[in-house]
């Protein structure tokens, strides 16, 4: 009797286990068949969520609140030191960022002359990881912003360093971003040297591989990666990371290991980006007409202008580094009718860059009366630099 | 150390208070989302699979086992970036054979939960890696050696865990 129950239980339990699988089978096919989220499963996720993410925000909140004030109130060791030289790093960083400034505006110039069309990121959105997935088969994060704030799916998210991942779900206050390691996860990206296009994506163990580069390609390790813009998530030009190992892959495909820019498994802070302006670098140029030469002038010690003199040549001679100086105004009212025309033509080709050779006379408009103060006009935005010539003016 | 009970010897079957089970299967779940952030290591651990285990085998009841483990895996897959019933599928059957191993034999020592564990850990992510393989078409690679690693590091902890469980048994 015993063994009739127990063969009994034994059925019924077989049936109960087939029956809970069965059904989960059944709602794991509708949702890989229907590939979009609706309905009871994103009602359980977000359950899920509800449950789980404001007891986590909490403790990262409250752990990062006694971090902060002990980091900024009393451990201050050496923060003059490190003040100091920071302050020597600004120092340096902004005399070079007067030749990358220049060095940009060639770029957009050229980039003008091949119709490209620049993307900027115009607005992003600072949020705190506050959980994860969990698991090591699915690497994604939790972030403290949702819908309320603006996130969208395929928001890209980045670090100062590189590339994280893409913004997969989004709920009111909280989102989950997939990471780059993530098997699922993908990215078009491109070799910064070779420039060799390829994509990216994670392996079970949480490495970064680039797939898609052909064997017969040649790629050294240590070569800088940034994205490439192809994917339609991520600007052209963020750094993604550099390449580890390159070895032999399946398919005459090359198995190139990435080693992240980012941290991305030791994320605390990223930065969601909302809103990415696709512009062509003519409107970038109108918006922004500064020039590496006015930087200089303003930075650099400029000479005392002279006084007004009425003769074309005192005019010409007054510095005339900074964009809408005074002087330059009085340049151009000063001016006979006649000369008003060539010298707009003299300011546009005054525009180029430091170094480069002035315009020849022979290149400017034959108006009569116009030729002196035009030749003039020219080379006055390198003067500032160079005191020693204005001394006999002064 | 007995493992396979004697006909005399009564394999004792506990409750629990719902309550108990409720928070112990949350708060294994948050701490399994939220301890990665700040412990990198931590996503080696499986909380949730132990606790769907200590279950199992402390009550010794198959449907009561793989329900529980039906429930801890779908929201440990509401978490996740997959789709729903991955973990699902994976901790219904642990649940199911656990309870059915521990109506059979003793794991009630330290010695028979750290192979108990190592071997449901294992057991775990193959069925995973067959569901996510064959049903969801995720590429995933079985790495031996990363699997016995991690297998053993959640069979040390859950010998830990399940010492502290242990006190929320009624018998």
């Amino acid at each position: 009797m015993e063994n009739v129950i127990s063969r009994f239980r034994n059925t019924a339990n077989l049936i109960v286990l087939a029956a809970v699988l069965v059904l989960q089978i059944i709602g794991l096919a509708a949702q890989v068949q229907r590939e979009t989220e609706s309905g009871p499963t994103r009602l359980i996720r977000v359950w899920a969520i509800s449950i789980v993410t404001p007891l986590t925000r909490g403790v990262v909140h409250t752990q990062d609140w006694f971090s902060n004030n002990w980091h900024n109130y009393i451990w201050l060791r050496d923060v003059r030191k490190e003040n100091d030289d920071l302050k020597n790093q600004i120092v340096q960083m902004k005399m070079r960022e007067v030749r990358l400034v220049e060095d940009a505006n060639q770029a957009r110039r050229l980039q003008l002359l091949l119709g490209f069309k620049e993307s900027n990121i115009v607005k992003t959105v600072p949020a705190q990881v506050i959980a994860t997935t969990g698991s090591e088969f699915s690497r994604a994060i939790y972030i403290d912003k949702g819908s309320k704030d603006g996130i969208k799916t395929d928001m890209p998210v980045v670090v100062p360093e590189g590339i994280v991942g893409k913004v997969l779900r989004v709920f009111p206050t909280t989102s989950l971003v997939l990471l780059i390691n993530d098997p699922t996860s993908g990215a078009g990206v491109i070799l910064e040297k070779s420039r060799l296009q390829g994509n990216l994506r994670g392996n079970a163990n949480g490495a970064t591989i680039l797939n898609n580069v052909m064997s017969d390609e040649k790629v050294e390790p240590g070569e800088r990666i940034i994205t490439s813009g192809g994917d339609g998530v991520f600007p052209k030009g963020l750094p993604v990371g550099t390449v580890m190992t390159v070895g032999p892959g399946q398919d005459l495909f090359l198995n190139i290991r990435v080693r992240p820019s980012a941290p991305v498994s030791r994320l605390e802070e990223v930065l969601v980006i909302t809103q990415i302006d696709h512009q062509s670098p003519d409107a970038v140029m109108a918006e922004k007409p500064v020039r590496a030469i006015d930087i200089l002038a303003q930075r650099l010690p400029t000479v005392e202008p002279p006084p007004k003199t009425e003769s074309a040549e005192g005019v010409a001679s007054t510095p005339t580094g900074a964009t809408g100086s005074p002087e330059k105004k009085n340049m151009t009212t000063e001016l006979t009718p006649s000369a008003q025309k060539p010298l707009a033509a003299g300011d546009k080709k005054a525009a180029t860059p430091v170094g480069t050779a002035a315009p020849k006379p022979a290149s400017t408009p034959s108006i009569p009366g116009a030729e002196k103060p035009v030749k003039q006009a020219q080379t006055t935005p390198v003067k500032p630099s160079d005191p020693n010539k204005e001394t006999p003016h002064q | 150390m007995t493992i396979v009970p004697s006909r005399t010897d009564r394999i004792e079957v506990f409750r629990f208070n719902p309550a108990v089970v409720v928070g112990v299967v949350l708060t294994a779940l948050i701490l399994q989302a939220f301890l990665p952030v700040k412990l990198h290591f931590f996503s080696a651990f499986d909380l949730p699979l132990i606790v769907t285990i200590f279950f199992a085998v402390a009550r010794r009841s198959q449907v009561t086992g793989c329900l529980t483990g039906a429930v801890i895996g779908l929201l440990q897959d509401s978490l996740s970036d997959q789709p729903l019933g991955v973990f699902g599928i994976s901790k219904t059957i642990i649940g199911y054979a656990a309870s059915s191993l521990g109506a059979k034999i003793d794991v009630e020592n330290p010695g028979s939960r750290l192979l108990m564990v190592f071997g449901f850990y294992l057991l775990h992510d193959a069925i995973y890696m067959v569901i996510a393989r064959g049903l969801v078409g995720i590429q995933q690679q079985w790495l031996w050696g990363h699997e016995l690693r991690n297998a053993l590091a959640n069979a040390v902890l859950a010998i830990v865990i399940f010492a502290v469980l242990d006190k929320f048994k009624q018998q």
